[in-house]
């Protein structure tokens, strides 16, 4: 079993030192990629999608070298990938792994409010959100108290 | 221990305060309009920052800003700011904020004045974002809840007309809601519906309510019907709006087995879902509720200025 984990990770080259994040569903791969503005970090980033998954059937996964998350700013990617695991790899062993990272409870400047009429939509304004999950996801703006779903969610760029 | 007298006491959205507050300023609305006239804000200066054009409510509190003896300054439109220029928001309020010791502003924006509060180093009172909130008029539609029926506990409540973007609608449920056993009746178009969220609102409180689509006899119970216009503004094309806009029409015929304290409300201006005819019957209190809306306003700027303390 455990074995069969590390040789679904090594598909995906192994890192020495920095953070895995597994178990990501392969279609939201790059919303994660983009909500921790991966695309524009300076580590070494490799990704894999489509992977096999005894629990997800296909999953995706994200190495970041030489990063490690701090605080519940990490969090934000259970908004895309709510079962997502983070491994802490320090000299190419998990140090420390966290299974179901949870949501966080408010979610600041990374989602667009779906109300197009909502002030964050027209002055530069940090969005800031209250999340829920009474069945499905919720995010209430702050200013214009809207909610935003899930489905509805965009990334600031 | 916070220090509350230090904290900012903005009127964003009705969900601000608590009941003990909304209990607050029903009795400081009534000492208020047994005595309008009271000097409290002598010396101090008021911004009204109408961002958009709204005379009645405007005209409210400038009344009551007057009645309590503070001055103005302000505008009535955008059209008369710097926001022509491209003045931001921010800009404005952080301007504002150096001049007067309140802000009272009304947006096209929802969410306008909270972020205007965040900005602003006085208090902000919001009198009306977009959609979203209008808590000066909840405040004073209970204030002429209870000048009619004595009461905010156990009443049954018909709300008729716009439920879906009513924003007067979903603030008083809220704020009723922190009483006892209310029960509503919701009487929409399909097209108007109640928003889920607030039917989950209610679900979540065990409150009991009940959606209609016919204008029937359920208003034989009622303490009070509160009816809303349809507004135009809120529809994204003409057809929708006038496919919707006659709906429901009170006249004065359906109220022959009304609950003799039963009264209207309506938070106006009105256009015809309620028949002129209406105006004459005892059971009419739309009118006077605008007059009430004087005395609350007195009553929230004094306590949002920490004049009237609980």
């Amino acid at each position: 079993m455990e074995q069969k984990d590390i040789n679904t990770q090594l598909k995906v080259s192994a890192i020495q030192d920095g953070t895995v994040i597994d178990h990501i569903p392969s279609d939201h791969l790059f919303k994660v990629i983009s909500i921790l503005k991966l695309d524009a970090t300076s580590n070494q980033v490799t990704f894999g999608a489509n992977l096999d998954s005894k629990m997800m059937g296909k999953k995706a996964i994200i190495k970041i070298a030489n990063k490690f998350f701090e605080g519940d700013d990490i969090k934000k990617i259970a908004l895309f990938a709510p079962h997502a695991s983070l491994n802490i790899i320090r000299n190419y062993q998990v140090t420390r792994k966290i299974r179901d990272i949870g949501l966080p409870d408010v979610v600041e400047g990374a989602i667009k409010c779906f109300n197009p009429a909502c002030i964050t939509n027209h002055e530069t304004v940090r969005t800031s959100f209250t999340v829920s999950n009474k069945g499905h996801l919720a995010l209430k703006c702050k200013y214009c108290e809207k909610i935003t779903t899930g489905e509805q969610m965009i990334i600031i760029p | 221990m916070e220090k509350l007298t230090q904290r900012k006491r903005d009127l964003i959205s009705i969900t601000d305060y608590t009941k003990e507050e909304y209990d607050h300023i029903m009795r400081m609305a009534a000492e208020f309009e047994a005595s309008p006239n009271q000097q409290l804000l002598q010396g101090k200066v008021v911004a009204v920052l109408f961002f958009e054009p709204s005379t009645r409510t405007r005209l409210s509190f400038e009344t009551a800003i007057n009645r309590l003896g503070g001055r103005i300054v302000g505008f009535s439109d955008s059209n008369s700011s710097s926001v022509t220029k491209g003045e931001t928001l921010h800009d404005t309020i952080r301007m504002v904020s150096n001049y007067a010791d309140l802000i009272v502003m009304r947006h096209p924006l929802e969410g306008a004045a909270r972020y205007a509060a965040e900005v602003a180093s006085v208090p902000v009172i919001n009198a009306g974002d977009g959609a979203n909130q209008h808590p000066s008029q909840t405040l004073l539609d209970m204030y002429s809840i209870v000048k009619t029926q004595g009461r905010l506990d156990n009443l049954n409540i018909c709300m008729v007309g716009d439920l879906k973007y009513g924003r007067t609608v979903h603030s008083l449920l809220q704020a009723l809601s922190q009483y006892q056993n209310p029960v509503f009746h919701f009487i929409a178009p399909p097209e108007l519906r109640l928003p889920e969220e607030y039917r989950l609102y209610l679900n979540e409180r065990d409150i009991d309510f009940a959606e209609h689509t016919e204008f029937t006899s359920v208003i034989n119970q009622a303490d009070i019907v509160y009816m809303t216009r349809v507004q135009k503004e809120r529809f994204s094309t003409p057809m929708e709006y006038e496919q919707v806009k006659n709906v429901y029409i009170l006249r004065n015929s359906m109220l022959a087995n009304t609950k003799n304290t039963m009264r209207i409300l309506h938070p106006l201006p009105r256009v015809n879902e309620i028949a002129p005819d209406v105006d004459a019957n005892p059971h009419a209190y739309y009118f006077e509720q605008a007059r009430n809306g004087v005395f609350t306003r007195e009553a929230i700027i004094a306590y949002t200025l920490g004049l009237k303390n609980i």
